[in-house]
């Protein structure tokens, strides 16, 4: 009352709650409101421990915190951002950052996707090194690059896509290329158009890249699920992929991954292709083709370009995503492309001129340096022959440690069928492991995986093999 | 081909024919038909006619890019350093993390908001590297639809950067205008500005170029700056800051940091933009910064957590070699001393431009007062120069500017040769 008759209503009303908090503890207000700021713990504390010769140093503490309220109730009123809830880190991410973090001499880290040599560590190409040197001597400037890229890296990232003799010739011409940032960077792009201009259900295979989904969703679009993975055979459910995309209403959106499918490693066979091509071509679907494994999946570039050769060759139209993270190394840089096949020039213009401002409104150019770098290397045929053969050892180790895995876990007597390790492709294996079973592999023996099973081989060495191998059995059998 | 009915018949049947071909393949390309054809940029649309064009006395006005006084691209010579030390200090192009390059966001934001900002010391402010301006503007307004109340519009100036508008409208922002520019003075409209931010709607948000208005040119002084912080406190408001000038304005980065800094101080919610293109010479290496100043430091960890988000579906996690750079030179405190010297010359060259185009405007005798151009600061000049001069400069003098009769203060030439121009169009002076 008295502090009403002295003071304004507002400071009234700020001195009173201040002296309230201060004497009186709620017993189900302070301590368990959002907004209490953990003061209601402090008070806790503070009361659990208080003796008399600490009463002045209680008081002290008390007083502290009643001036931050009083500071706190002099900002806005009504937080701007209280409503925004702290976010889940990211599923595949967040794996590194726990891998990092944790102090075991044991730890492997098989969940992300980024290429490992023989010791763990990154592995930097050396034709891409020498690109780097001869862009320095080049002493380039900074300057924008055009909005859909250099012409001479879309030249590049066409002639990589499109590798084959004749392919670019005979199919490339009504190609529009856009340069992007990164694979996610040219998914984003290829859903901002679509959904634009084609908007339609978006049907992704079932399991897919985590990312796929997520965009997909973010942007608003119907995501529907096609069956893939087929866990008794461990391998692909062909019979019922073919028969959900039949289902598919005209004008909708199949993202397929054009060569070493993550995360299960398992790729349709060139006439599986041929009849996928079919039910896009009947039910006029739209393909769309997710592409960063080029040269992980065979080994070699051109039967990794196999699917989209034989779609070119059946006449349809489809998209084209594409990433140089993963086969040059390049992850951080990150270079991507779209290429959107289309029927004629004109089409073609007025394509490219949309997908131009798409750019425009997100980033308005792509960045410059990793760009030149892989025109570099595709534009110099001495790198380019350096670089296909680096790549070739680096998919040639991923295959080896296939090989090693199977055996030790076959060598151990491990419970159940191992063939799967070697018979799927590129840089990850869909293992077959529950989440139940991961979660030990990661507490017991510091094995970082995704939960669905995913193992990234890049992540295994000759050194650390036989550990993962008797960790496997170990769950496996006991979990 | 003959008169005789015979040959017209096949003349009219080969016209059908193409037109048959026309429609069939236009029935076959039926994915795309509903794709129409986009304009040009409205920016770098100009640099593309300027490319095309052959005149050896060609100048382009229009794209915000500095060149030194021969009209070239330059590399500003703390950059070939930094980028020597980074290449020492960095051997790997591994992913950065979704927010980037930790050592370069820590920068940025204290170059933005001081060393001695009260919100880095509490910790209170989230930050996350991005695609350079455009990256930083598109990241937020993906934020401020995703977490401010729907609806919610974004009001900018009258004039602003091209590509404003398009960035907000693409992330579903409704736009809204204040007034900025006054025509008649060519200078700041500050009563219009003052009295639309005094009607603006509770908790709105508000876009404001930090420094070196784009294209206008014209800032408000510290005074009128304080007298806007005022309101936007009063309605409760939430500032977005374009600031893509720093160092860049006046030649003193601490100076150029003062809306920034003022509004922090006053504990106004702030998002800020903050691009590397121009003050570093970075252009193409897309390095830019995304922060937001908040009330707590768990408000800012759960801001910081929701952004990352937002960017993992944009460009899954930054470009590495610009923030690479930056962070070598800041860092480093020779080469920090370096660079701050050279941005304040490329800044006093902006003002000799300014001075130099205005006495050979009046040298050539032009009756108009174009004092403004020497009263707007920074990269562009406002000249109040209307649509069909604009094309007159680009038609028949191979002059290029934007269409809003923006124009950038470099020439190709040396000062002294400056192309006059009358505003009627009368008279042409070569020099």
């Amino acid at each position: 009352v008295l502090i009403f008759f002295f003071f304004k209503q507002k400071t009234a009303y700020e001195i009173s709650a201040c002296t309230y908090f201060f004497f009186f503890q709620a017993e189900d207000g302070i301590r368990d409101a959002q907004e209490s700021r953990g003061l209601g713990d402090v008070y806790k504390r503070q009361y659990q421990r208080r003796v008399h010769g600490e009463l002045s140093k209680f008081l002290m503490q008390r007083l502290n915190t009643l001036t931050q309220q009083l500071v706190a109730a002099q900002r806005q009123q009504d937080d701007v951002f209280a409503d925004v809830q702290l976010a889940p880190p990211d599923v595949i991410l967040g794996l590194t950052l726990a891998f990092k973090a944790d102090q075991d001499p044991n730890k492997v880290s098989l969940g992300v996707g980024a290429y490992r040599d023989d010791d763990g560590k990154p592995y930097v190409f050396q034709s891409v090194r020498k690109a780097e040197q001869k862009i320095v001597s080049a002493n380039l400037d900074k300057e924008y690059a055009p909005i859909d890229g250099t012409p001479e890296f879309i030249k590049a990232a066409q002639k990589l896509l499109f590798v084959g003799e004749d392919v670019l010739a005979k199919y490339g011409k009504y190609v529009v290329t856009s340069q992007c940032v990164g694979g996610t960077g040219s998914l984003r792009l290829a859903f901002e158009f679509l959904n634009r201009f084609k908007p339609g259900t978006v049907y992704v295979s079932n399991p897919t890249w985590v990312n796929h989904n997520q965009i997909v969703e973010y942007m608003g679009m119907r995501l529907v699920e096609y069956p893939y993975w087929c866990p008794e055979a461990k391998g692909l459910n062909f019979p019922a992929m073919i028969g959900s995309l039949r289902q598919a209403a005209p004008g909708s959106i199949i993202l397929l991954h054009a060569c070493a499918h993550n995360p299960t490693g398992v790729d349709p066979t060139a006439e599986q292709w041929r009849e996928i091509a079919q039910v896009c071509k009947e039910n006029k679907l739209f393909p769309y083709f997710d592409h960063a494994y080029q040269g992980f999946a065979t080994g070699d570039l051109e039967n990794d370009s196999l699917s989209l050769k034989i779609f070119l060759e059946e006449g349809l139209q489809f998209l084209v995503t594409q990433s140089f993270a993963k086969n040059f190394g390049l992850y951080g840089e990150r270079v991507g492309a779209i290429h959107i096949v289309c029927n004629n020039a004109e089409v073609a213009e007025r394509v490219r001129s949309q997908l131009k401002i798409v750019v425009r409104v997100t980033y308005s150019n792509p960045p410059i340096h990793g760009a030149r770098l892989v025109q570099t290397i595709i534009g110099d045929s001495q790198l380019f022959e350096e670089w296909k053969q680096e790549l070739v050892q680096v998919s040639g180790r991923i295959i080896q440690m296939r090989t090693l895995l199977r055996q030790e876990l076959e060598s151990l007597g491990t419970q159940g069928n191992w063939d799967h390790i070697t018979s799927q492709i590129g840089m990850f294996s869909y293992t077959g492991l529950t989440p139940k079973q991961c979660d030990l592999l990661t507490q017991k023996y510091h094995i970082y995986l995704v939960k669905n099973g995913r193992i990234s081989i890049c992540g295994l060495t000759t050194k650390n093999v036989s550990y993962v191998a008797r960790a496997i059995k170990d769950v496996v059998e006991n979990a | 081909s003959t008169q005789s009915t015979w040959g017209i018949i096949k003349m009219l049947s080969n016209s059908i024919k193409k037109d048959l071909y026309k429609v069939v393949q236009r029935s076959f390309s039926s994915f795309w038909a509903n794709v129409q054809q986009g304009p040009p940029d409205p920016i770098f649309g100009i640099t593309d006619a300027f490319r095309k064009d052959s005149s050896s006395q060609k100048v382009n006005l229009g794209a915000g890019t500095y060149r030194d006084d021969n009209g070239k691209p330059f590399v500003l010579e703390c950059v070939k350093k930094g980028q020597a030390l980074s290449q020492q200090k960095y051997h790997d192009y591994e992913y950065l993390p979704v927010p980037g390059l930790a050592p370069f966001t820590d920068v940025s934001i204290r170059l933005a908001y001081g060393a001695d900002s009260q919100a880095i010391k509490e910790k209170r402010v989230a930050a996350l590297q991005a695609l350079s301006g455009t990256g930083s503007l598109r990241l937020g307004a993906e934020f401020i639809r995703k977490f401010m109340p729907a609806g919610t519009p974004i009001y900018m100036p009258d004039q602003t950067w091209a590509n404003h508008k398009n960035i907000f409208t693409s992330a579903g922002l409704q736009i809204k205008e204040y007034r900025y520019y006054q025509p008649k003075t060519r200078l700041l409209n500050l009563e219009g500005l003052l009295e639309d931010l005094n009607n603006l709607p509770e908790r709105s948000v508000v876009l404001l170029h930090a420094c070196a208005h784009n294209p206008t040119g014209v800032d408000p002084s510290q005074a009128e700056w304080r007298q806007i912080r005022d309101i936007i406190q009063k309605r409760n408001a939430l500032v977005f800051f374009d600031m893509a000038y720093q160092g860049f304005t006046s030649g003193d980065t601490e100076l150029d940091a003062y809306a920034v800094r003022l509004f922090a101080d006053a504990n106004i919610p702030i998002l800020l933009a903050q691009s590397y293109a121009k003050n570093f010479g970075l252009y193409g290496m897309r390095v830019g910064c995304f922060s937001v100043v908040c009330q707590s430091e768990e408000e800012a960890r759960r801001v910081q957590s929701q952004a990352t988000i937002i960017a993992r579906g944009i460009w899954s996690n930054p470009p590495v070699e610009g923030a690479r750079i930056v962070e070598s030179v800041l860092n480093d405190k020779e080469l920090s001393q370096l660079w701050h010297k050279e941005v304040k010359i490329m800044a006093d060259r902006v003002k000799t431009m300014r001075d130099q185009l205005v006495v050979n405007l009046r040298k050539s005798g032009s009756p108009h007062d174009w004092s403004h151009i020497t009263k707007q600061i920074g990269m562009f000049a406002f000249t109040g120069l209307q649509p069909p001069q604009v094309e007159t400069l680009a038609r028949d003098h191979h002059i290029y500017f934007t269409k809003d009769g923006s124009c950038l203060l470099y020439t190709s030439d040396a000062a002294d040769d400056l192309l006059c121009v009358d505003l009627c169009g009368r008279r042409i002076i070569y020099k």
